[in-house]
This record gives C-alpha cells, structure tokens and sequence, in this order.
C-alpha cells in the first residue's frame, strides 16, 4: 500500500497525529466517490476534534454530512448505506456515546452477515475518540475499546503514531466488513515529523516500537507514548524494553506478542481501560496461551483504577496508568 | 405433547376436552395443558374421533410424547401430538380405521434438532487429569494445602492411587517447589535438578538465572538429574551440531562436572556378557503379528524390562550410596538415557519400570523420550531413577561401558542387536544377540553380585512372555 | 393529512357469466391482478398454518410470530413495490419474504435450520434474507431495521437511483427511539423511504393505548414532516392503492412517507403466548374481515375457484416442508464460516 509522493517541503515539514487523520480522509474521498464522512458536527464545525476542518468546503454537504444527535438512526443508516454500496467513514463524537449505538454496531453491523448466511456484507468503517486524561469526568472519559475487541464479526483498530492514523483508512475502507478506529483523544496534538511512506503496510501487524530483552510492555493507542516514555527511563536503570504496539485489537497479533515475550520473559500490559475483564485480561490470557513456558514472572497489568474517572486532575491521573506506574511494574518482573 | 415454546421440555395434562367416540375437526381444541408458565389449550390438525386417550389428566409427560390416537378412516397421518421431525417424518398411509398408534418418541424427536453429543474425545489426557483419576477429592485437597505437586508424587496405592501417605510423604520430603515454567524449561535441559536451589524471585520463586547459576557454578546438588554418557569409541551425540548458544555450553559443562564426580569418586568395576535373543525376538515377532502396528513392540522394550526386573530381583544393584551405605528403595526407577538434539543427553526415569507391562513400557518410553527432547520432564522424573540404563545400539556400537551416575550404584549398557554365530547344543547356528554390560559400584558391591544380575538379565530374556 | 378508514373500492369491470358458468370472454386484467393477490395471500395462510404445526411437533425451533391475519398489507404493498426495490422487516416477516418472492422452499428450510434456507440455516425464523431480492430481514430487535431502511435509501438518494427503500415495523417499534431518529432523519434528508407500520393494535401483549401516549401514529409520524395517514390493513386493495399513492409520491421527490396499516393478528404474539391479553370477542370481530375472504367476496362470481386455490397453495406448502425435511443440515466444522468474509 503505496502513499503519494511528496514534495521536498512535505518531507522535512511537520506534521500532527490530528492533520493525518484529515490527510487520509481527504485521500479516501477524492479516491473513491463511494465515501462520504457522516457524524455529528463534522460539517460546518470541522469536527469535535477538527478533524475534518476544511472538508466541508471542499467536498459539500452531500459527502461531509452533519447528523442529528441520533447515534443510533446514524450509525444503523450508515450501516444501510455500506449495504446498499456506499462506503460510509462513521464519526460517533466519542465512544461514550456509541453506547447509544451499540445495538447497531453489534446486532447489525457485526452480525448480518452471518445471520443472513453470507449474503450481507457491511463494509462501514467507524471512528470514535476514545480515553481520558482531560478532566471531562466519569461520563467522556471512558476506554470500551475491550469490548469491541471481543465482538466477532468486526476489526478493531488503534493507531498510535502519525503514521497509522494517516495509513490506517485505506485498508480499512477497502475491507468488506466493519472496522472500527479507536482515536485516543490525547493524541490529536501530537506532532511529529512528516511521516513516511510505508514501504509495506498492513493493519494486521502489531509492531515492537522500541527493541529490548529484558521485558516486553505491550500497549496500544494513546498509552504508547507514556509507555515509550517508561522504556528510556528504564533504559537508564538498565532494564531493556522491548514495546510493542498492538496497533489492532481484534485480531491480536499474538505472534508478534509471544515472539516478545520468547525473547524477553517477562510481560507488563498497559491499557487505559479497566483490567476486570478487559482488554489487558485478553492479552494476559493469550500470553498464558502462547508463551507460558517463557515465563519467568507472572504477567504485569497496569490498567485503569476501578473507578468512574473523576474530575479532579490529582484524581483522574491516579486513575489513569502513569509513567511511574509502568516503571514499577517492569521493575517487579525483573526483581 | 407439542413444544409449545422454546425452553419447554414437558407439560402435564389438565383436562381433556374430548372423550373417546368424539368427532373433532382440524383446529379444534381437544385438551388443556400446563406449562411452565401459563395453561394452553392444544389443538389437533386433522379431522377425525378420538378412538383412545393415553394420558391422564395431571400427569406430566415430555414434549413429544402421545397423548392420543385418533381414527379417521382415511388417510393415517401422525396422530394428535406425535412428533414430526425432518429426519424422521413417518407418515404411514394405511387405511384401516383404528390402526396402532406410534411408540412413544419422548422427547428424543423434539430435542433431535438441537441436541448435539458432546464427543469430547481426549487425545492425550492431560497429565492433571490422569493424576485426578487416580486420587480421591480428600487426597487433592490435601496436597493442594500442603502445597504438593500431584504429579510429581508416587502412587503407592492401587494400580499407582496416590495415598494420604503418599501426599503427606512428599510434602514432609520435599515442599512445593515454587519455579517459574521458565526456570522449570531450563532446569530440564540443562539437567538441572530444581530441589536445593535458592530462588531469588518472589517469596523464594526460582527463576531462570537462579537454574543457571546452579547448573553452571561449583556446588552441586546433593542429586543432580545429568546423564552418564558412554566411555565407549563412539561418543553419544545427537545428529545435528549443538547450537552455539548458552544453553547448550551450561549443559556440557553441568555434565562435565558430574562425569568428573563420578570418576572421582565411585569406583568403578565392568562386566560384560553376550546374550542370545533367539527366543526374544522370536516371541516379539509372534506378538507384533497379532496386534496393530501402533502396539508392536520393539527390542529396547524387552531389554529395558529385562534391566528393571532384575534390579529388583538383584536389589544390591538398585538405589544408591550415600553416606557411607547403600540406600535400597523399594521401586525401581529406570533412568533412560536420551541424547537431545542441541547436544546433551539426559536419563530421566521411568517410573516403577518393572511392574510396566511391555506395551505400558514403550508408551511410557516413547512419550519419555519425546518430553526430554522437548523440555517438559517433571521434576520427579529427572530426580528419581535408581538405575541407568544406556541403549546405543541404534547408535552401532555392540558394547557401552558407561559412567554411572551418582549417587546410583549401577549402569547398565546394551549395544547393538546383531545376528552373530553361536553354538547351540554342539551345532552352529546364527543367532541375534546383544551385548549387555554393567559398570557398578564397588564399594556397594562385588563381581560376584555383579554378575548375578547380568546372569539374571540373560535369563530373563530367555523367557519374553513372563516379561 | 386525514386518515381514511375506508378507500373507495372500483368494482372491476367483468364480463357477466353465461348461465351454465362459463365466462363469456377473459377475465379482465384487474380480476386477474386480484386473482394473483389472493394466491399470494392463501400461500402465505397456508404456509403459516403449516408453521403452527411444525412447531408444534418441535420440527421448527426457538422463537416464530406469525402472520395470520395481516396478510393483506404484505401482498398489497408489495404489489405497489418494484424487484429493484429493497425491503427491510421485522421478526413477523414470513408474509414479506413469500410476498417479496422468497421460495416457500428456502423460507420453510430456513426454519428447519437446514443449508438450502435462505440465510443458509444460520439465521431461522427471524432472520431470513434474500440479498438477491434485496429482503434484507428478518430483524429480531423492534426497530433495529429502520435505520438501516433510512442508510438503504441514503444510498439510493447519494447514487441517484430512482427506487424505494420500504420498512415493515409494528405499533411497537414507534415506541422506540430508533423510530423517532430514523423519521426525523429520513425527513430531514429527504430520504427515499416507505415508513409502513402494522399497527395490529398489540405490542407483544401490550395494548396501543398502555404503549403511546398518542395513540393516532399516523399523526405522529406527520410531526417529522412527511405525508402519514392510515389505511386499512384488511382490504388489499386499499393497501396496494395508498401504497402507490406513496411510492409515487417518494419517487417524485417527495421524500419519506409513512403508512399506518390498521389490521390485527389473528394468532397469538408468537407461539408461545397463551394470548391472555385479548378478548375472544374482539379476535372474533376482526376475523369477520379476514383479508382473503374479503378479497374473495370482491372478486365476480365464477373467477375464482377457492377450493382449487386453497389446494394449490397447500400443495405449494407440502412441497416446501418435504424439500426441507429431506434438504441437509451444515456440517459442525463449518461452525465459524460467516463471521467475515474471509472465513466465508
């Protein structure tokens, strides 16, 4: 999956996480008349996130198109619309509000096309901010991302770097059942430097971001940069981290996981979301499956505290994992 | 009784609406029944009279069941409440008025459609299940608060039951020895025995440097689990090149060390004697006639049960000297010695040889020598042999002088199975043969014991079928 | 927008019968169009006679609502429908799927679970799908279909092609909020949708006036701005009329359209429901308007041959239940074949 070119003002230009999400809209629907963005306040107020500033005036109304606050009515039309042969791009504001659309996303879009014995596919691709961090308290802060994890039927994906949230898009639109994006909102601001074209790209892969020996931390989304973070300040104390960036939850690239932990022996998982029967628990399962032998201490999990998050900041950073956090966790597997 | 939901499984009979003699029609209401949850009135679908009732009122019968037999003297279809599943619609087209009524199908045509059997065929049953089967609730709980391994624990009870004594045993013996699967993985290969090492993980966890540390440093175990690789021409080697990594350098120098040991300080002394196989084989190719080539069986089984029997039959062979005595255990543990691919060779036992039947024996042999190669030994097994035996005559060589391994008192080596001439009753004839040998302890032993265990040996393999 | 209990009824033009029986020239093309809509109406009345039965006799498993009764508002609408047309329904679908063209075969194979069923086994008698014939279910969550009915018809209209998206859902899916948003958004973007709503009067066992507040549902349906009124759902050609009325409507730009058909079950909710919730009284006064004999009285003497069409529709329903009996069942190992397309 080949990028366009870029001019020499591209190459050393930079860029944020924000700008290539809107670059890869831009690129899907000029590519292909069949898409078209659809959501709450993706038209004339850019985005909730300003993801699609400027895509109104480019595209008009009819492939930029503003809903009512109707989660459930949008995301079951653009279900329909997929059905019927659009390829619809989906924005539900956050994933607090995909509750309210989770009866479509499960019942229909996962399902259908089993339900209907193969003939009904639903090739829909929703996007959803998801995370905590900003003090918006218990009811816009929340990380589901496990529980679509655990739908079969749909992909999950959770891009974590300039380059994922520009290539990301492609694939998914072109795959013909839903796939949903998770955006952790942390990471609209983040910049970088122009990011390259892949030389070979898939939306499959985990990718081990940083190579290590001494313990693997696995983590996706708006927890790899605190995780990169704890991995040079454990490098520091001499411990060796070997990250890996999951990059898509449904299906886990257990090989790229085991294969770390071969190398490693020791596992810390990071997710934001809460570790009773979430993602973490999932993964910790997978390595117990995969790579038990390997073991040289029990799996870590630094996960979001079992709390609604609070408002206040002293607060809401105790419920979210930290830097410190997945330090000590590293430090308790290599003792 | 017609389903008359999803999770019904029975009704029972109120009241019937009809009586025998009674003309009904299509759609009729004909009885009242009670379910789970509410009372509904049943109708028939076919025109008819009701010729007999065969359930009573207030009785509870499974859905499907009949409840009555209508005549109609025309066509016969299933009668009112008779079952009619896809794959067996039995639609008669008698015409008799007043023909018998179909058994009963009970529930078994209604639930047809969704019952599956659960086939849950277990391949190889795992080893908590077999060690589940042969211990009673109250024994596991024990173990489980005594913190002992099943496992690893010896059966002394019935056809190998583990006992309360035999938990209670273990647990005075040896505690639980807590180690990470990987530290257990590297104890296996490098033949690291996992009792006496001091882990230096959580709550004294042993990890995976604390298995090398030990394997490679100066004190050794009071037993280490190494193998006694052969002193003859031909050194026992796997086939491919050990892999040039750590692993395989800590190993060699773990059997270094211990070869180094044994010479040092068990004095060795070496028998030898030829034994004809004749009768052996000859039983073994009547025996692999009459049973599938899965259950054939192949010399080193007979010549491996021939070395437990007569370590039992000759214990002075069998256990160990420590301290100054030789320790005599009532088992016998057969070590086998398996070279591994990356270099390397471990004996692991089997446990309680001689009382294995053949076929038991290449089993457990067969899956022996498949954990060794894979790193999934038990603790228990590269702890407890008390003897040694080291068969390389797939490896060519007709004799094996080996190095015991201590603490045991005795190594026994078979070579190479090989036709040679023997004299027989004063004529010449060509026999398959094998080599067998002994290297024991000198101070547990003299020649003479020696050699009554070899004789035993040959004279065992004189008589397969008692084997 | 009024509602109209009753549409005018044109009495077709026919040739008068000789006195011996036979008909002087051929029946005209109305009578026989109305021949037609009283063979689909006995072949989905068999068919679902049939069901009771079958499910009686645990032949046909989990849940089943049947259709008897309303009939005429499948057949009639479906006559005013095109096959490029798409047709979204409810788990009450049997009727909409044999009016829409779905073999009784693949619909009855369906419901004995086995591979030949329209969905292939997997779905059973709620959710049955017909790609083909654009019958996209079979939908087992009340109002769960209408947003996808309202993305149906947002394709359609962002394609430009000329058709209508149609969905069936009950008096109690206007109680729900998917209802409310697909209506709102339907008109809003003038979507190229046929609301058509079977008020039977019951939701499961909740009677309209326990369920809504405002129990007028053409009305509330008008307040998203679109042309709604009722119809009634007994008589098959009121239904078909009011339904190219809409269509036409719809396909002239007129955006969404709202139909409220006013008709009744004459069965329980489903199987299993010993229908405590009605008086038997009322059952009977609506079974006096049973859509077929109803049609059936329309029709001139001598064009139609009850008995005659009453056996071919049973016989249409033998074949299907034997077709199933005998069709096979997909093999266990096939177990996660329709989870993606790759393990299609």
């Amino acid at each position: 999956m080949a990028a366009p070119a870029r001019t020499p003002e591209q190459e050393t230009a930079r860029t944020s996480f924000r700008d290539e999400l809107r670059a890869a809209i831009r690129e899907a629907l000029r590519a292909d008349e069949r898409v078209f963005l659809m959501g709450e306040d993706v038209g004339s107020y850019g985005g909730a996130f300003g993801v699609s500033l400027g895509l109104l005036e480019e595209f008009g109304p009819e492939r930029i198109r503003d809903t009512p606050l109707s989660e459930s009515g949008f995301v079951g039309a653009g279900i329909g619309a997929a059905i019927a042969g659009m390829r619809p791009i989906v924005e539900i504001m956050t994933i607090n509000f995909s509750l309210l659309a989770l009866d479509q996303i499960l019942n229909n879009a996962a399902t259908l096309l089993h339900m209907s014995g193969g003939q009904v596919g639903v090739p829909v691709v929703i996007r959803m901010t998801t995370g905590a961090g900003r003090q918006l308290a218990a009811q816009h802060s929340h990380s589901l991302e496990g529980w679509y994890a655990g739908i079969p039927g749909i992909r999950v994906l959770s891009p974590g770097t300039l380059q994922d949230a520009r290539h990301m898009l492609a694939p998914a639109l072109a795959d013909p059942d839903p796939v949903v994006i998770f955006e952790h909102g942390s990471l609209y601001n983040a910049t970088g430097p122009a990011v390259p074209p892949p030389a070979s790209y898939d939306i499959v892969s985990a990718a081990v971001r940083r190579a290590g020996n001494d313990v693997s931390l696995i983590c996706h989304g708006g927890s790899l940069p605190k995780v990169l973070a704890a991995a040079d300040a454990l490098a520091a104390e001499g411990i060796s981290a070997d990250v890996v960036d999951l990059r898509s939850l449904r299906p886990l690239d257990g090989a790229t996981i085991a294969g770390s932990v071969a190398r490693t022996h020791r596992a810390v998982v990071v997710d934001e979301g809460w570790r009773t029967g979430g993602l973490s628990a999932e993964i910790a399962a997978q390595i117990a499956e995969l790579a038990f032998y390997e073991l040289d201490a029990p799996v870590e999990r630094v996960c979001g505290a079992e709390v609604p998050v609070p408002y206040p900041k002293h607060l809401e950073d105790a419920a979210l994992p930290a830097i410190v956090d997945i330090m000590a966790a590293a430090r308790r597997t290599v003792g | 009784m017609p389903s008359l939901g999803a999770d019904m499984t029975e009704g029972s009979l109120v009241e019937w609406l009809v009586q025998p003699g009674d003309t009904v029609v299509k759609g009729q209401a004909v009885a009242v029944v009670d379910t789970a949850k509410s009372a509904i009135e049943v109708e028939c679908f076919e025109d008819g009279a009701i010729q007999e009732l065969l359930v009573e009122p207030g009785t509870t019968v499974p859905v499907g069941t009949v409840l009555a037999v209508l005549a109609d003297g025309g066509r016969t279809d299933a009668p009112a409440g008779a079952t009619d599943t896809g794959e067996t619609a039995e639609t008669t087209n008698t015409a008799e008025a007043g023909k018998t009524v179909e058994t009963i199908k009970a529930a078994e045509a209604a639930k047809a459609t969704d019952s599956t059997k659960a086939t849950g065929a277990a391949d190889t049953a795992k080893t908590t299940e077999r060690t589940a089967a042969r211990t009673t609730p109250l024994v596991r709980r024990l173990a489980h608060d005594r913190h002992v391994d099943l496992d690893s624990v010896r059966g002394s009870g019935k056809a190998g039951r583990v006992t309360r004594a035999d938990v209670e045993a273990a647990s005075r013996d040896s505690g639980r020895i807590r180690a990470t699967p990987y530290a257990r993985r590297t104890a296996s290969e490098l033949g690291v025995d996992l009792r006496g090492i001091d882990g230096t993980g959580t709550d004294g966890t042993i990890r995976a440097r604390d298995v090398r540390a030990a394997a490679s440093g100066p004190t050794t175990p009071a037993r280490p689990a190494s193998p006694a690789p052969a002193a003859a021409p031909r050194p026992a080697v796997s086939p491919e090149p050990p892999a040039p990594d750590g692993h395989a350098q800590a190993r060699r120098q773990a059997i270094a060390h211990l070869m180094s040991k044994s010479k040092h300080e068990i004095p060795h002394y070496y028998l030898s004697t030829t034994i004809d196989l004749a009768a052996a084989v000859a039983w073994m190719r009547e025996h692999n006639r009459a049973v599938p080539v899965a259950e054939r069986l192949v010399p080193a089984a007979l010549l491996l049960k021939a070395a437990a029997v007569a370590a039992r039959k000759v214990p002075e062979m069998n256990g160990f000297w420590i301290d100054g005595g030789h320790v005599r255990p009532a088992a016998v543990h057969l070590g086998v010695a398996v070279s591994l691919r990356e270099g390397g060779l471990v004996a692991p036992a089997l446990h309680d040889a001689d009382t294995l039947s053949l076929p038991a024996l290449m089993a457990g042999l067969r899956d022996l020598v498949r954990r060794a190669r894979t790193g999934r030994l038990r603790a228990s097994e590269t702890a407890d042999p008390t003897i040694t035996v080291t068969d390389l005559g797939d490896q060519g060589v007709e004799a094996v002088f080996g190095v015991i391994y201590p603490p045991q008192v005795a190594l026994v080596g078979y070579g190479r199975v090989l036709d040679r001439p023997v004299a027989v009753d004063g004529l010449l004839g060509v026999r398959p043969c094998v080599t067998a040998t002994l290297s024991a302890d000198h101070r547990a032993g003299d020649g003479a014991v020696g050699a009554r265990y070899l004789a035993t040996v040959d004279r065992l393999l004189h008589h397969p079928e008692d084997l | 927008m009024t509602s109209a209990r009753q549409n005018d009824v044109q009495e077709p033009a026919h040739p008068r019968a000789d006195r011996d029986g036979e008909a002087a020239t051929e029946p005209s093309e109305q009578t026989k169009h109305l021949l037609d809509l009283a063979g689909q109406m006995l072949l989905i009345r068999a068919f679902e006679e049939r069901c009771v039965e079958l499910y009686s006799s645990g032949a046909i498993r989990g849940f089943i609502h049947l259709y008897i009764g309303e009939e005429a508002v499948a057949v009639g609408v479906n006559a005013a429908l095109s096959p490029d047309d798409a047709v979204v329904s409810t788990y009450r679908e049997h009727g909409h799927a044999l009016a829409r063209g779905v073999p009784p075969e693949a619909v009855m194979a369906e419901m004995y679970g086995k591979a030949t069923g329209c969905s292939h086994g997997r779905g059973g008698s709620m959710h049955l799908f017909d790609a083909g014939r654009r019958f996209y279910g079979g939908n087992a969550i009340v109002g769960g279909g209408l947003p996808i009915a309202a993305g149906l018809a947002l394709a359609d209209k962002m394609a430009d092609r000329s058709r209508v998206t149609c969905c069936f859902f009950g008096d109690g899916a206007v109680a729900e909020g998917e209802f409310h948003e697909t209506a709102n958004l339907a008109a809003l973007w003038d979507l190229p949708l046929l609301l058509v709503c079977e008020n039977n009067l019951y939701a499961m066992g909740t009677p309209l006036a326990h369920e809504h507040a405002q129990t007028d549902l053409a009305m509330r349906a008008a307040s998203y701005g679109m042309p709604a009124w009722a119809v009634d759902g007994m008589d098959v050609v009121a239904v078909e009329k009011a339904a190219r009325r809409a269509v036409d409507g719809i396909l002239a730009g007129n955006g969404p359209h709202f139909l409220e058909m006013r008709t009744y079950r004459f069965r329980a909710h489903s199987m299993y429901d010993p229908d405590r919730y009605r008086d038997k009284a009322e059952i009977e006064r609506w079974r006096e308007r049973d859509p077929i004999p109803l049609l059936m009285r329309r029709l001139p003497a001598g064009t139609a041959d009850l008995p005659e069409m009453t056996e071919r529709a049973t016989a249409a329903v033998d074949r299907a239940v034997k077709a199933a009996q005998e069709a096979p069942v997909e093999p266990v190992a096939d177990l996660l074949r329709f989870v993606t397309h790759e393990g299609a």
